[in-house]
């Protein structure tokens, strides 16, 4: 049983959770993330990034964004109120080192898991030029958080209704071009991780990616994770989630995202997850 | 074997035991005694449910089965026996119908009777050496072991008392036990019973290991995994749950820091194989593990409650021939599938599923197609599975499992359509634990090496079952377990 210590909304579909949660945030390193089931008969395990953690406090910090029946039952709760069961800290830990030049690329909900890499990567000595992005500004999230670390932040809508009006990648492909990229670490939606990993091989910079596979049990034990990096089997929860962005067949697991597409359709109609979304908001 | 109906077989045995005068059984008597079938749901119907498939044995089986016994006085059956349980006494007592001292008997040497009555391999162990077998020149005739046991084991749960064993006075010594499948449950049971505290971490959310995550409620109820859980919390054993050992805490850390005083390591073999074939990432393909635990865990077999998607597929094809090959295949039929295959490289001989399972998955139409391996997976323009392409085999020489090797037939490539296919090839050792602390030894295929106390090279650290046999049975484990534990009793008492 983990309490919901607080709750506030990012924006309309983006909630960030404080949980009570010792063990892990005295653990917890940047990269890694917990599983999450609200009730433990018949709800889901799902996976989130911890975005931050108090170990004093003995708290942690998840931010996520509504898109089905997992996350708005998580959504839903109050605080002081409890989620059934947390598991963590999973994954590997991000590789922090000083690399000289760090440039973190963030997409959407992205942005959450990058922050706490931003800012260990910040904290071992590297310069580090953030770039993020969002649709619209409304759905821009932790621009305070990212513009306190970084000591560049750019920022792109793809409508340019905020920053420049761009894809993520153009300002990375110009950082590149001039040279100033030793290491760049994206994550986001799998199309956009696999447009920045593109921009950067011709460069020669060296690409992480943290993968947002659908997962089960978190512990390597059933392989619904697995992605192929450099044509080897890897599973996300053990192995990752962080793999060299030019090794990743993002294609297949694109198609592997979509696995239960139907039944999740069927588990959350979208009008009925609007509905419910507007609800939160009062 | 053809299916009787439950009430037909309890007929019969009715009808018998009033021929029998039991005061004055000569062996050649007891011989004639027919061995009592296992009554159980009728195979379409339980094709479709998620009920127990096995109903357990009427009063009057059990005097039957248990009067089959020739009470040898070698007793070759308790050899034959991974933790040598008193056969013959627990079956005599059965007879007599004193069915607490039956398993009373039982429980001396294995903690889980109703779960070891269900699901251990006995034509392989106890009734492999049964004299009764011998004798009658079929082993499928052994005295029906199991059957007993689950009979009187069942009895007592059903009577809602179980026997708490004594725990003795608290020493104060603090033991860790990581994982909670047999292994586990047992060095739990028994460490604490020589009064020391224990805490038992469990990364899932709920206790069991394989027995509630992969083997499927019709073989082995979940509520009979409950009340064994209960009998252990009853005990005053502590349970953290969601607890990853490696990852929530180091092995090192619990020792150095959280102060055990000792460890066992029992995290079982839960690292699903896949065969490296074109097109295993194709969507629906899954491990039996997934698709198990999805079905059983997540509860996905009551889509209308349960909030875990399970791939359903019309056609399914299940690449196997173990226990978890023909869990998968029965599972798929019940969440829906119409069609399942069971592709296997040999052919039924060599199968080292339980034989009772095969002739159950058989009646409830799974399809078998032996002694043919898939070569690639078929994928539609969406990247869905949409068939699978095999090659046939035949026998050739033995290999070093003794078992004859198939040979591939060149150009003897098939193509069977499948819109889903579930890869049941057995898996390895979890290298969690081992990745996170290097003080313990593995060999080659990951397994954790002990010594024959079940202790690993890293001080104060025991392991046992699947996770130091590869993957194995409910029985060794539970076997593994006992073991540790004495070891870490009798290190616990030597350094007071
Ligand atoms: C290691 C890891 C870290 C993650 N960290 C975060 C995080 O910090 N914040 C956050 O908001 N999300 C994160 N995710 C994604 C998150 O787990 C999914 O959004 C969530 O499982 C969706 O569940 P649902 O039942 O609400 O939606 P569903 O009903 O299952 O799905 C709704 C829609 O979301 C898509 N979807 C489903 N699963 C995923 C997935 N794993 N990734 C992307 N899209 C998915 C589906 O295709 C569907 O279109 C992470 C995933 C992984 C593997
Ligand atoms: C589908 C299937 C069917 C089977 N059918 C039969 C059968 O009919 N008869 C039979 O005798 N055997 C059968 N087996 C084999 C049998 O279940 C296993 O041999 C047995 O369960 C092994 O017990 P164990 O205690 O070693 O490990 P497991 O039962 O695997 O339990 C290990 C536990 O440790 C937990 N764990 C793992 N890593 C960690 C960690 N780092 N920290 C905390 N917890 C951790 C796991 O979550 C799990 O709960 C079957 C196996 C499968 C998969
Ligand atoms: S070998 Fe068979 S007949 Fe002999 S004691 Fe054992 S169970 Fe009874
Ligand atoms: S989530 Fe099951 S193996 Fe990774």
């Amino acid at each position: 049983m983990s309490k919901v210590l607080d709750k506030k909304m990012l924006s309309r579909d983006v909630v960030q959770m404080k949980l009570l949660a010792p063990e892990i945030a005295s653990e917890r390193q940047a990269g890694q993330f917990i599983i999450v089931q609200v009730d433990s008969d018949f709800s889901e395990r799902i996976p989130l990034t911890i975005a931050d953690a108090d170990e004093k406090a003995g708290s942690i910090t998840i931010i996520f964004q509504i898109v089905g029946k997992s996350t708005l039952k998580l959504a839903q709760k109050k605080t002081g109120e409890s989620v059934e069961n947390l598991l963590g800290p999973l994954g590997k830990p991000t590789h922090i080192e000083k690399f000289g030049t760090v440039v973190c690329v963030g997409g959407g909900i992205g942005v959450a898991p990058l922050h706490p890499i931003a800012q260990a990567m910040k904290n071992a000595g590297n310069r580090v030029i953030t770039i993020i992005g969002a649709r619209t500004k409304d759905l821009l999230i932790l621009e305070d958080e990212m513009r306190s670390i970084a000591d560049e932040l750019i920022i792109c809508t793809d409508d340019g209704s905020y920053g420049r009006k761009c894809l993520v990648t153009e300002p990375l492909k110009e950082i590149c071009e001039k040279g100033g990229a030793d290491l760049a670490v994206t994550i986001g939606p799998a199309i956009m991780m696999k447009f920045c990993a593109e921009t950067t091989r011709p460069f020669g910079v060296k690409t992480y990616a943290s993968l947002n596979t659908i997962m089960v049990d978190g512990t390597g034990m059933c392989g619904g994770c697995r992605v192929t990096v450099g044509n080897e089997t890897k599973f996300v929860c053990v192995d990752g989630p962080e793999f060299d962005a030019h090794l990743v067949d993002f294609d297949n697991m694109m198609l592997r995202l979509r696995s239960y597409k139907p039944q999740e359709q069927d588990a959350n109609h979208a009008c009925h997850l609007q509905a419910a979304i507007d609800q939160l908001q009062r | 074997m053809s299916y009787i109906p439950a009430d037909k077989l309890k007929e019969e045995a009715q009808t018998i035991i009033k021929e029998i005068d039991f005061s004055n059984l000569k062996p050649k008597d007891r011989l004639r005694i027919p061995m009592q079938e296992m009554p159980a749901q009728e195979p379409k119907a339980r094709a479709k449910n998620i009920q127990e498939v096995a109903l357990g044995y009427f009063e009057e089986q059990v005097k039957l089965e248990a009067e089959r016994c020739l009470q040898c006085k070698n007793a070759p059956c308790i050899k034959g026996c991974p933790v040598e349980i008193n056969i013959p006494g627990f079956i005599k007592a059965a007879a007599e119908g004193d069915y607490q001292k039956s398993v009373n008997i039982i429980k001396e040497s294995s903690m889980l009777p109703a779960i070891c009555g269900r699901v251990c391999p006995q034509e392989t162990q106890c009734m492999a050496e049964c004299t009764v077998g011998k004798s009658l020149k079929d082993m499928d005739k052994s005295v029906a072991i199991g059957r007993i046991e689950r009979f009187v084991a069942d009895w007592e749960r059903a009577k809602g008392k179980m026997s708490v064993p004594e725990i003795a006075p608290s020493t104060g010594k603090k033991v860790g036990i990581v994982g909670s499948g047999p292994a586990g449950l047992t060095a739990a049971a028994d460490v604490r019973k020589a009064g020391h505290e224990v805490v038992l971490f469990e990364a899932f959310h709920k206790l069991g290991g394989v027995m509630i995550y992969g083997i499927p409620e019709f073989r082995l109820p979940k509520e009979i995994l409950d009340k064994e859980i209960d009998n252990l919390l009853s005990m005053g054993v502590k349970i953290k749950r969601n607890f990853l050992v490696g990852r929530t805490r180091k092995v090192k850390d619990l020792i150095e820091k959280d102060g055990f005083d000792a460890l066992f390591i029992g995290t079982g073999a839960g690292l699903p194989n896949f065969m490296n074939i074109e097109g295993e990432n194709l969507v629906g393909v899954s491990s039996a593990n997934e698709f198990l635990t999805r079905a059983n865990l997540m509860k996905a077999y009551t889509p209308d409650k349960a909030d875990t998607p399970i791939f359903t597929g019309k056609r399914t094809a299940v690449i196997g021939g173990g226990n978890v090959a023909m869990d998968a295949a029965r599972m798929a039929l019940r969440v829906g599938a119409e069609k399942v295959y069971v592709i296997y490289r040999r052919t039924e001989n060599e199968m080292p599923a339980r034989r009772e399972e095969v002739a159950h998955a058989k009646e409830e139409g799974i399809i078998f197609s032996f002694l043919s391996s898939p070569v690639r997976i078929l994928g539609d323009e969406t990247g869905k599975v949409k068939g699978i392409e095999c090659l046939k085999y035949v026998l050739g020489e033995p290999d070093d499992s003794g078992r004859r090797k198939p040979v591939a037939v060149k150009g003897s490539e098939f193509t069977l359509e499948m819109d889903s296919v579930i890869m049941a090839l057995g898996n390895s050792s979890n290298p969690l634990i081992s990745q996170t602390a290097p003080e313990i030894g593995v060999n080659k295929w990951g397994n954790i090496t002990v010594d024959e106390d079940g202790k690993t090279s890293m001080d104060k650290v025991y392991a046992g079952g699947d996770i130091v046999l590869g993957a194995a049975t409910v029985i060794l484990a539970m076997g593994e377990g006992r073991r540790a534990a004495a070891s870490i009793n009798k290190l616990l008492a030597d350094n007071k």
